[in-house]
């Protein structure tokens, strides 16, 4: 695995509105790498992935996407550079059949999944090819919101609460859909409230307080770091 | 002769067609603001205004500059799309935050601006366009004779609307554009330029009221006022269709055109309320419109 910065996010503001939401983040992921953004709600780490696309309102600071400054573009340029968004609420689109929220978003680099690929990782999908989005199950959709942005050619994959209110086998099915994507050295950041989905997949976690990071942990410091998760997360 | 209910079918059938080619007027009217309504969430009040300006542009083509029917049907479109865009990188973007009632004021504001404009260069008196040659005369069905322009209008407007149809349900670019209207953040983030799809989307709105209104040409007399004769039914059939509903808008104004053009036969006094009168029942019945969706 190659160790370059993929993403460098430095000193980062977020406003909706008035409201200022993220008070300077700092972090970065290398190429290859999965890191989590823990913390709890309303911490902002959804606002993070938001604004590391261009979401929320104004922005300030800098986000280096693959050694571009990404601030100032508006999101479907920092899509095009290679970004895939699967948001919390999942996002399927009610009015577009299930392969054609498949095959919405635009290829954004080489090397994407094809479609055959895709329905062997996701036979569910398969089956209902054919629904409206609007029909699909909970666990189906985030299925189909994962899948989405897998044949778009995607190397940075912001995954927003994929584990949420889903049965175990789905959460279990989403794992390895996770662990063979970093085997494929796709860059990926998990925004999770499950500390125990994420830990066995992050290299590194970042638990965030109040719009800031506030502790690094790398996957081997799990132990001796105990303290800080009981400490902002209760685990 | 025979009659229906006392009324000669030859009457009959003269006021059915009549009926479909104003419903398809409506259609292709209402079509558009439907498109402009689902992805810029504007009521496009300056609809009637380009419809006019469609006509008028016709008009002057030929008048002014010797630029046939043909060329302007083509023309006509391109320029009113050309000017629509103009407004909404000027103008609408502005509003799309806002409630719709900004939006509603602004178009209203340019229609009045659009109509004095006209007004005040060629007057209100209404300027004759003979209908093409290749068009005029008429078919013999054996039952009735069937005025070949107006064939012609029911013709185009049928297929402009089954094109657009076709594109917004069928093709990947409408996949985009129903992505955009359901979803237009997320539809970005996926690296879709929808301010570009959003200016697009009015810019051919308005085309397509302009291709009316070229259509409209030689049918009618050629006045500033006549959009805003037209546009106040148009928006009458929007709200029965369904706000926003491609296939509604279409079903209905035709619909509604024919149901107009019965009435003319069989009670003229109500010709000019009835599409009304059908309106508050259905909002009764159906607040969101026969084809809308319950939000």
């Amino acid at each position: 695995m190659t160790t370059g910065e993929f993403l460098r996010v430095s000193d980062l503001h977020a406003f909706y509105g008035e409201s200022h939401v993220l008070h300077g983040m700092d972090f970065t992921v290398r190429r290859g790498e999965c890191i989590s953004l823990l913390g709890r709600n309303g911490a902002g780490r959804t606002t993070t992935l938001r604004a590391i696309l261009g979401l929320t309102g104004r922005r300030t600071g800098s986000i280096m996407l693959n050694g571009r400054e990404a601030i100032r573009l508006p999101p479907h340029r920092i899509a095009q550079m290679g970004v895939g968004y699967c948001p919390e609420e999942r996002g399927i689109y009610a009015s577009l059949s299930c392969e054609e929220n498949l095959l919405l978003p635009p290829r954004v680099g080489s090397g994407g999944l094809s479609l055959e690929a895709i329905y062997d990782m996701f036979p569910n999908l398969a089956e209902r090819r054919k629904s409206q989005g609007s029909r699909l199950s909970g666990g189906e959709q985030q299925m189909l919101a994962m899948a989405r942005i897998l044949r778009t050619g995607a190397r940075l994959l912001l995954l927003d609460e994929v584990s949420e209110g889903l049965a175990p086998v789905i959460v279990q099915k989403l794992g390895e859909v996770i662990r063979m994507l970093k085997e494929r050295d796709y860059t990926i950041i998990l925004v999770e409230q499950n500390f125990r989905f994420a830990a066995p997949l992050a290299d590194r976690m970042f638990i965030v307080e109040h719009g800031q990071v506030v502790a690094e942990i790398a996957r081997e410091e799990i132990d001796e770091k105990q303290h800080l998760l009981q400490e902002y997360l209760g685990v | 002769m025979t009659e229906i209910f006392g009324v000669p079918i030859q009457a009959l059938y003269g006021q059915l067609m009549l009926g479909l080619v104003n419903g398809s007027f409506y259609a292709v009217l209402s079509l558009g603001l439907a498109v402009i309504f689902g992805m810029l969430n504007i009521i496009n009040f300056a609809h009637g205004a380009m419809y006019m300006t469609g006509a008028m542009l016709t008009w002057v083509g030929l008048e002014y500059l010797g630029i046939g029917y043909w060329w302007m049907l083509v023309l006509a479109p391109i320029a009113v799309g050309l000017i629509g865009i103009a407004i909404e990188r000027l103008m609408l973007q502005w509003l799309y935050k806002l409630d719709h009632l900004y939006g509603l004021l602004l178009t209203f504001g340019l229609a009045l601006m659009i109509e004095g404009l006209f007004r005040d260069l060629y007057g209100v008196a209404g300027q004759p366009y003979s209908i093409p040659e290749m068009l005029s005369g008429a078919f013999n069905l054996g039952f009735m004779f069937l005025p070949k322009y107006r064939a012609w209008i029911i013709v185009a407007s049928l297929a402009v609307c089954f094109v657009t149809w076709f594109m917004i349900e069928k093709t990947r670019l409408g996949a985009y554009l129903r992505a955009a209207t359901e979803n237009p953040q997320l539809t970005q983030a996926f690296g879709i330029n929808v301010p570009l799809m959003v200016m697009l989307t009015y810019g051919f709105g308005v085309g397509l009221a302009a291709f009316a209104g070229v259509l409209a040409a030689p049918a009618t007399q050629i006045s500033p006022l006549m959009g805003s004769n037209l546009i106040i039914v148009v928006f009458a059939v929007v709200v029965v269709g369904g706000m926003g509903s491609i296939l509604g808008s279409i079903v209905t104004g035709l619909g509604l055109g024919v149901i107009e053009g019965l009435t003319k036969v069989f009670y003229p006094e109500a010709s000019s309320t009835v599409v009304f009168v059908i309106m508050a029942i259905v909002l009764l019945v159906r607040p969101a419109g026969l084809f809308g969706k319950e939000k």
